[in-house]
């Protein structure tokens, strides 16, 4: 028991009331939400020591011991997913500050960041299945706004589409949720666990286990990602980048959880579906990502791969594998974000975001095209960056499971991704620079974040070795659901 | 008792997903509200619909009807009353400016 893992939850949430009140003051609101975003690093990366060296946390609200109360649970999987979530929307915070402009702030934009993030850690820590979704909830609600904040012709046409979405998918996690209360009448994932393995899980708990992968996967844009690429190029760089860094990866981490601890005793048939969903959506991805020439339909497509390649490590379901869909969790989450802000310093720079317009950039930007050309390689994964060791992890995995049609589509999305970045990378950075001058845009400030986030990319690459520490702990505890169970009904 | 109100809910959400796949934003909204209704009624439900008091202890009853599902069909209306009332907004909004509340009619002007 302690209070510390309510704290990434408490802390945007106060700031966020606070920011309410400061309206016209951007610049104290500023200050405001980055120490927050600091404060709320720190506290992520105490959490992961703790417990690094005393196990897996739990908080039980109120004191009502579970399954009757609602209980915050803080394992490996979680907090590092909360401190990868802090280090990332701190960057994108920064990067707001010089791209965002006056207009979008003086109307909540800065409340709405730090809803959005109490939504994320929210859903990462708690242990009780309508909690999640309320806490999805939260996210969702803050994305509706964000998406559709300032209010351009675009925007309001993607929103709708975006809402219609998630609320058609919310309606359908409730429904879920019904059919799960009325089967096993608990609401606690461990208890929840522990019913669904005393009723031999078949029948209509696959059934609900369908049913729950079909929600999650509308929000991880997992095979259902119709209404992603569209979306997603809609709103302003920064929140594009929050949404590709965080927004996915949340239902990627519902699917995990569930598909760990829940729905774990027919994996013949749920992991099956999980395994051809993983193969349809690095496909369509990859098609996506070769077909289109404008900057933000690319790294839209870009997002899709990486998801179904982390569901594509839940499928084979081994212990390597489980490790890898981690590692690569946390680094996504990383090179997505850094992947945005550059997309959106290239756009800014060139003034449109067709590439056809573009050309001969790194004379000009010689900075922001290398660090764009490294993020492309950690993103394929070649050796000294932070992609390699989880592809490398999922693919050992799969391969010892003889997933070998798997194996290679996953490989060849890399190369799909490897050659959709490289024509950014060729179409913007080499050739001839377009006839219209274009004026030099200043991108001191967010070069720094981006520089910044570069660096961590190459840390988390060379220091892997420390990185898998705490990586395999997470993969435990996925590993074998009776460590979770037992570290929430102790009594 | 059960059976009917399942009956019920399958209309509810035939009606529901008919009008989502609509093509004036309206009758969307329409259709997702009527969602909205089904799944709590759903919720309800799938509690099991046996008599017994109200959940008020003054009720001093021998049994009373489960409690925890009532709690999270509240907790559920008032997240999709925000959200439709975003959604109408949003629809009226759309409507001002695109000057059509026909989805087809939205399309033109590339993302």
């Amino acid at each position: 028991m302690s209070n510390l893992l309510v704290l990434p939850i408490l802390i945007p949430l106060a700031t966020a009331v606070i920011l309410i009140f400061l309206k016209e003051k951007i610049r104290l609101q500023r200050v405001i939400s980055a120490l927050s975003g600091l404060l709320n690093i720190l506290i992520a990366v105490l959490l992961v020591t703790r417990v690094h060296s005393e196990g897996i946390q739990t908080l039980q609200m109120g004191g009502w011991l579970p399954p009757y109360g609602i209980v915050f649970v803080g394992d490996m999987f979680a907090v590092l997913l909360v401190m990868m979530a802090s280090i990332v929307s701190f960057a994108i915070l920064c990067y707001s500050f010089s791209s965002i402009g006056e207009q979008r702030e003086r109307f909540y934009y800065y409340t709405f960041f730090q809803f959005l993030l109490v939504g994320v850690y929210g859903s990462f820590l708690t242990g009780d299945i309508f909690n999640l979704f309320v806490f999805f909830e939260v996210m969702l609600i803050s994305s509706y706004a964000l998406i559709s904040l300032g209010g351009t012709k675009l925007q309001l046409r993607e929103t709708s589409k975006y809402l219609l979405i998630n609320i058609v998918s919310s309606t359908l996690f409730v429904a879920a949720v019904a059919y799960l209360y009325a089967a096993v009448g608990t609401l606690n994932m461990a208890h929840l666990s522990q019913r669904i393995a005393e009723a031999g899980q078949g029948g209509v708990l696959n059934v609900i286990a369908v049913l729950f992968l079909i929600v999650f996967s509308l929000k991880a844009g997992l095979f259902l990602f119709f209404w992603l690429p569209g979306s997603y190029s809609a709103p302003p760089a920064a929140v594009r980048a929050l949404f590709g860094a965080l927004l996915t990866k949340v239902g990627l981490y519902a699917i995990i959880r569930t598909f760990t601890l829940l729905f774990v005793n027919d994996p013949g048939f749920t992991h099956d579906w999980i395994a051809w969903m993983a193969a349809a959506t690095m496909i369509l991805g990859s098609l996506g990502a070769v077909a289109y020439k404008d900057i933000p339909r690319i790294l839209n497509y870009n997002i899709i791969i990486s998801v179904g390649f982390v569901a594509f490590g839940l499928a084979a379901g081994t212990a390597d594998s489980m490790n890898g869909a981690v590692f690569y969790l946390l680094h996504d989450m990383l090179a997505k974000g850094l992947m945005f802000i550059l997309g959106g310093m290239i756009i800014s720079a060139a003034g449109t975001d067709r590439l056809g317009n573009m050309g001969g950039m790194i004379r000009k930007y010689p900075l922001l095209g290398w660090m764009f050309f490294i993020l492309a390689l950690a993103l394929v994964g070649i050796p000294p960056l932070s992609g390699f060791a989880g592809k490398i992890m999922i693919l050992r995995g799969a391969l010892s499971e003889g997933m070998l049609t798997l194996s290679l589509i996953g490989l060849g999305s890399s190369f799909m991704v490897l050659f959709s970045l490289m024509k950014v990378f060729r179409l913007a950075f080499w050739g001839n620079e377009p006839k219209e001058e274009q004026p030099k845009v200043s991108l001191k400030a967010a070069s720094a974040v981006a520089a910044g986030l570069l660096l961590l990319v190459i840390a988390m690459g060379i220091g892997a070795e420390v990185v898998y520490t705490y990586v395999s702990q997470a993969g435990d505890v996925l590993a074998s659901p009776a460590l979770y169970i037992e570290a929430i009904m102790k009594e | 008792m059960e059976i009917l109100i399942a009956l019920a809910i399958g209309v509810l959400f035939t009606v529901g997903a008919y009008l989502v796949l609509s093509k004036s934003l309206l009758r969307i909204l329409l259709g997702t509200t009527l969602l909205a209704h089904g799944v709590h009624l759903l919720l309800l439900t799938m509690a099991g619909l046996k008599t017994g008091a109200s959940p008020l202890l003054g009720e001093q009853a021998d049994n009373y009807v489960d409690p925890l599902p009532q709690a999270l069909i509240l907790t559920s209306i008032v997240i999709s009353f925000g959200v439709s009332a975003f959604f109408i907004v949003l629809a009226y909004r759309a409507y001002r400016s695109a000057g059509t509340d026909d989805v087809e009619g939205s399309k033109g002007e590339r993302p």
